[in-house]
């Protein structure tokens, strides 16, 4: 583009004061890039001296939000967790954790614009703790802890009404039906893979994947690209018959929580007396996480009585458990190459993923601009008016970018440098993935091979998001909840 | 021992007493100590790890509030903030400083580059949704205004502006519209690296009258 362009247009006596004042710009302006060698921020038209009358206006600064109201946030999470606490734990009413639930999607979700969020904060405090440079809000650091240690000593409780993603996949669902139990404990696995790769990619400072790509987020903040609003519009369709997908199959936060779950201190118990096993508890979790009881005893063992049973009930599992001893070193042995293998593939994609870390990206773009390989140029190819492809997209910013490194004038050899470093970082980090991929296979593998030391129907520990729903279906609960109504009015019936 | 139904037992009746005292025994399956004592040991090994986490994390963290503001002087004017916003449109709007401007007859961020005439006519902007309002003065002088509710953050006029006239017209990270994300996506792709964190008490970058 050129200002003689420009300037032929300016025909006609009325624009020949502006023509008068173009050129005179550009004569400024030459002689001011000659004296100063900055081709921006010239004034080539100096502000016109106004009459008093004309009041200038200056451009409005809205203030970002105070951060008084961050703490706020933090506040209400404690109170929501605690809340949440009591209400699964002690009060034990579906009813209200789910008034719990739609209070968090309103201010978690729709108020607060789904940000921030415990599960987006994994990879602020991955970012944190591996680049010295990036100090993390602490409002953001116990959105990443609290959760943590309330699930700790409460199991799920957290996913059970707090969580804005969880609740309104939890409102949304009409008509569960079973996920077939391969599928099921297949499908289970990919949170880890999501948070090793959420982990790879936020210490390598190369994306928040979580965030990118949330697929409720946009409707949070009733904004966001067409593909990320058709993605969460088809995980809510899907919602609808298969409970919570996004908690059980993709969430890396949950992927967590169910670890730490495991070693809760107390959890959602389904029958505070002994279990008929009636299995409508199994009924009615929507999320698969009812386990059933181990296999039945051997032919010739007396039934366990009602109520006393369980000690006895232990001898079968437990024989089989001395049994597969053997086994279980061939369990580790096959998840140790599982690892080794798994780290190898990491490693080997670790120099294609590591593109999507601009510092890697842009030294490759000038490497190949000086090898002759990529086209250069000054200025603008792509028309405005041309609407780009994602690919295309990213084309035109490493064109751009690297364009915006020359004028800088930062030495090559640094930013080479650098991109070593961050591949360096890459290829560790793929290695460490792909063994946390096997080892997250293997444990699988290990944990299907266990046979269940348990008699009752209970729920599952890692997959119980705590929402509630078994309470009202167990027909012993609903008798000790009578008692103790019952209880409370007449005091001669004992308690 | 009968089989306890609790929809037949009736409050009163000898089921329902029997029932009373299989309720008050204590749970039917104790946890095996080693499963206590794994859980205990997980539970302080866990602890201990978040805690020192968190205290190496609250060392480094500040405790001022930041957020996100662009440089004008590395803007490169690519469109990314238009379309890489988590918002739509973008939290990045253009920002007229008046004091800059040359109140120019034939304003570059304004006119495409080859108008058919100096109208306002959509064919002659360079605005694509019009957001820039053009007001005669005392002539041969016109006041350019932006319309916040219409800008996409798209950088054509700021482009026109900056190579051609004074430059008051720039891009800046409008923070009644920014949800302050941690990492923000249009910073990830920004080619300039425009992007920086500022102080949340300062949180505009305005150019200004002789800024180099």
């Amino acid at each position: 583009m050129s200002v003689s362009r420009v300037l032929p247009l300016q025909a006609g006596p009325r624009a020949a004061g502006l023509v008068q004042r173009l050129s005179l710009g550009i004569l400024l302006f030459v002689m001011t890039a000659l004296l100063s060698g900055s081709a921006f921020a010239v004034e080539r038209f100096p502000p016109p001296d106004f009459d008093p009358g004309y009041k200038m206006p200056v451009p409005t600064m809205p203030a970002p939000r105070a951060i008084y109201l961050e703490y706020l946030d933090v506040a209400v999470l404690l109170a929501a967790l605690s809340l949440s606490v009591y209400l699964v734990l002690r009060k034990r009413s579906r009813s209200w954790i789910l008034g719990l639930m739609l209070f968090s999607l309103a201010y978690f979700g729709f108020w607060r614009k789904g940000c921030v969020c415990a599960i987006g904060s994994i990879q602020d405090v991955m970012l944190a703790l591996f680049d010295n440079g990036y100090a993390v809000p602490l409002t953001v650091v116990a959105f990443f802890l609290l959760p943590l240690v309330f699930t700790l000593f409460f199991g799920r409780t957290f996913c059970a009404a707090v969580c804005p993603i969880g609740a309104i996949q939890d409102v949304m669902l009409v008509r569960p039906i079973k996920v077939r139990p391969w599928l099921e404990h297949a499908l289970g696995i990919v949170p880890f893979f999501y948070l090793g790769a959420a982990v790879l990619f936020a210490a390598t400072g190369s994306g928040f994947i979580i965030c990118q790509y949330d697929p409720f987020v946009s409707f949070f903040r009733r904004s966001g690209s067409v593909n990320m609003l058709a993605i969460g519009a088809g995980f809510l369709l899907v919602g609808l018959i298969v409970g919570r997908p996004y908690c059980r199959f993709l969430c890396p936060y949950g992927a967590l929580l169910r670890v730490v779950s495991r070693f809760s201190k107390w959890n959602v118990t389904l029958t505070p007396e002994d279990c008929i096993k009636c299995q409508l508890c199994d009924v009615a979790c929507p999320f698969g996480a009812i386990r059933e009881p181990g296999p039945a005893l051997p032919e010739g063992k007396p039934a366990a009585p009602s109520g006393t049973g369980i000690e006895e009930g232990n001898a079968g599992p437990s024989i089989k458990k001395q049994a597969s001893a053997k086994a279980m070193i061939g369990w580790g042995v096959l998840t140790v190459l599982l690892m080794v293998s798994c780290g190898w593939l990491g490693a080997r994609s670790s120099g294609f993923l590591s593109y999507e870390n601009r510092t890697v990206a842009l030294a490759e773009r000038v490497a190949a601009e000086a090898a002759g390989k990529a086209f250069v140029s000054a200025d603008t190819v792509v028309p405005s008016t041309v609407r780009l492809s994602a690919s295309e997209q990213r084309e035109e910013n490493l064109r751009l970018a690297s364009q915006a490194f020359r004028q800088t004038g930062q030495p090559v050899d640094e930013l080479y440098a650098a991109a070593r470093v961050a591949r360096n970082r890459f290829k560790v980090g793929g290695w460490l993935l792909g063994a946390f991929v096997g080892l997250v296979i293997g444990i699988k593998l290990i944990s299907l091979s266990i046979l269940p030391d348990r008699t009752i129907y209970e729920p599952d520990r890692a997959n119980c998001v705590a929402c509630g729903r078994c309470y009202t279906h167990c027909p012993r609960e609903q008798v000790r909840v009578k008692r103790m109504q019952r209880g409370k009015t007449n005091p001669a019936i004992p308690a | 021992m009968p089989v306890v139904d609790g929809v037949r037992i009736a409050a009163g009746s000898q089921g329902a007493r029997q029932f009373s005292q299989t309720m008050t025994m204590p749970a039917p399956n104790p946890p095996p100590s080693r499963r206590q004592f794994l859980g205990n040991g997980f539970r302080g090994a866990f602890l201990f790890l978040l805690g020192s986490v968190t205290t190496l994390l609250a060392r480094r963290s500040r405790n001022q509030k930041t957020v996100w503001q662009i440089d004008p002087l590395k803007c490169v004017m690519c469109n990314n903030c238009a379309t890489q916003c988590v918002l739509q449109p973008s939290a990045v709007k253009c920002v007229q400083v008046y004091a800059m401007c040359g109140y120019c007859k034939l304003c570059t961020g304004y006119f495409e580059p080859e108008p058919n005439r100096l109208t306002t006519a959509a064919e002659n902007q360079v605005c694509p949704t019009g957001a820039i309002k053009r007001r005669a003065l005392e002539d041969p002088y016109y006041e350019y205004s932006i319309d916040e509710a219409l800008c996409i953050g798209c950088a054509k006029c700021v482009k026109g502006c900056v190579m051609f006239g004074n430059g008051s017209f720039f891009l800046q990270v409008r923070h009644d519209r920014c949800v302050n994300c941690n990492e923000c996506s249009i910073a990830l792709v920004c080619p300039g690296q425009a992007f920086m964190r500022v102080p949340s008490d300062e949180p505009y970058r305005l150019r200004e009258r002789g800024q180099a």
